[in-house]
């Protein structure tokens, strides 16, 4: 039996759980711990903890959060974001990640990969690879959170992250990220077929239904979730509970509900949902009861 | 939450491979007050022990040796005082590892551990190695029962549980399997017991309340264990 993993992606800047469109214009959308939670009890099958600004700032912001989220969590948690050295993995892993996830540096330093991985076990390192298709229909690797262009191929990267060790790769079109227009197919298919190793898919889920789509044509193991989802929990939680949202920023489109699913093409849809959809196209999950 | 008795303060062992921080926020939850160690007087004074590790078995097992842990953590499964392998400290406890060619093990449980061959679904598609997330592990077909008494117990029949792993083990005595887990073609072992000696070959402590369940039948066995 091989189960899809479902993986709520949690972007964070600060104290707050934010969303943009392409990893721009970012707005907060709640409170992380509240989120994750929700997603833990709702059947999510791993989380993904991004620190939206570690990269630009060359800081990592994100211990606490994750220490806190670690002691009453009980699914595996990968961290990304500003992540430099081995020494930054090792302290996200002891403030309880089980996963850490590494671009920019990786890309600046390949050999990070294969120190990382000889240090914390290959299944401890998720290579992510954030792409812009090209004019000529290439795949560009970006950093910093989308706003470096590096040159480097997607998918020359993503057989060397394998070669040097990676464990996993989070594959995310930034063309796609936030837009609710459904995954780059192609993006993940080739980098699927081309590895031995797990693929996630990132960026673009709108609908459940695009989440069948990547996984039967984009071949993905794996698919990373963040607008779908959040949209969806704003509406279970927020009067449930008025502190999962932080008193401070860009949050009073999310009372009003301004804004948010306007902006993109995002229906909203649980991890249920999302499940059942996969069950009805014939791809096994883990369900678990969820509370009333 | 339950009290935790201070005779169950059991040793996690740190030898350098692995996140142990989900092991131990998992056994505090459980109300196991367990603490991280490297030290070989402390493992063998310990009520209960846990061998956790994630990475490779050949890197592992060196890391035993130079802190000079084989030795006591072959004495202590001798005792017969339970004994928890969990992922790879499932692996190390055995004979040993095709990984890297071939790499001797802790040699308390009889057999070997081997490499997935290219697996495939049941639609002929190569499967990805590592098998990484959520599988069911079974009791072994002709002992349904296997599991009474062990920290599968509260299960059932079948736990939903999470796996990370390239490599699995391949128990010489078939009577010591505990469960068996299938990833596309290939059916494998995925939890042994011999005697106080339990191993896993996924992570309890990140497969959510079912794998609280499991550290709360840990924290019974240790208990009962203490009281007789």
């Amino acid at each position: 039996m091989k189960n899809l993993r479902i993986i709520p992606r949690l972007d964070i800047k600060g104290p707050n759980l934010v969303k943009g469109i392409h990893f721009e214009g970012l707005r907060v959308v709640g409170k992380p711990e509240s989120f994750a939670r929700f997603y833990y009890e709702n059947g999510a099958d791993e989380l993904l903890y991004m620190d939206a600004v570690a990269s630009l700032y060359g800081r990592n912001s994100l211990l606490d959060i994750v220490k806190r989220t670690s002691e009453e969590i009980f699914i595996p948690l990968c961290v990304g974001g500003g992540l430099r050295s081995v020494d930054d993995i090792r302290k996200v892993l002891r403030a309880g990640a089980d996963k850490v996830s590494i671009n920019t540096a990786a890309i600046a330093n390949p050999e990070l990969i294969r120190d990382a991985s000889h240090a914390f076990g290959s299944s401890t390192i998720v290579v992510s690879i954030e792409a812009i298709r090209q004019s000529d229909g290439r795949y560009e690797c970006f950093t910093d959170y989308g706003r470096e262009y590096s040159g480097v191929d997607a998918f020359d990267w993503a057989r060397r992250a394998e070669d040097l060790g990676a464990g996993e790769l989070l594959v995310t079109s930034i063309d796609r990220e936030g837009t609710g227009t459904g995954f780059d197919l192609e993006l993940t298919a080739k980098i699927a077929s081309s590895v031995s190793i797990p693929v996630i898919a990132g960026g673009g889920a709108g609908s459940a239904r695009h989440v069948v789509e990547v996984v039967e044509t984009g071949m993905a193991d794996a698919v990373c979730i963040a607008s779908l989802f959040h949209y969806d929990t704003i509406s279970r939680i927020a009067k449930a509970d008025e502190s999962a949202f932080a008193a401070e920023g860009n949050v009073e489109f999310l009372q009003g509900r301004r804004g948010t699913v306007s902006t993109t093409r995002v229906k909203e849809a649980g991890i249920c949902a999302v499940k059942d959809e996969l069950e009805r196209a014939g791809i096994h999950t883990r369900r678990i009861p969820i509370p009333s | 939450m339950s009290a935790k008795p201070s005779n169950l303060r059991i040793a996690i062992v740190d030898y350098g491979l692995g996140n142990l921080f989900s092991v131990v926020n998992a056994c505090g939850n459980a109300g196991i007050d367990a603490y991280i160690t490297s030290s070989p007087a402390e493992i063998l004074a310990a009520p209960a022990v846990i061998l956790p590790g994630v990475g490779a078995f050949r890197d592992a097992m060196e890391c035993l040796h130079r802190i000079d842990l084989v030795g006591p953590l072959r004495d202590y499964a001798n005792s017969g005082k339970p004994l928890f392998g969990i992922c790879l400290g499932q692996q190390l406890l055995f004979s040993e590892s095709e990984e890297f060619g071939s790499t001797k093990g802790l040699d308390i449980l009889k057999g070997t551990v081997r490499r997935f061959d290219n697996p495939r679904d049941e639609r002929g598609r190569a499967l990805k190695v590592p098998h990484v997330g959520w599988n069911l592990a079974v009791p072994p077909a002709d002992r349904p029962d296997a599991w009474r008494g062990t920290p599968l117990e509260p299960h059932g029949r079948e736990a939903m549980m999470y796996f990370v792993h390239s490599f699995f083990v391949v128990p010489d005595d078939p009577g010591a399997v505990l469960a068996m887990t299938t990833y596309g073609d290939q059916e494998f072992c995925s939890a042994v017991r011999n005697g106080g000696t339990y191993a896993f070959q996924f992570h309890p402590e990140r497969s959510g309340t079912e794998g609280i369940s499991f550290y709360r039948k840990v924290r019974d066995i240790i208990s009962d264990n203490q009281n007789h």
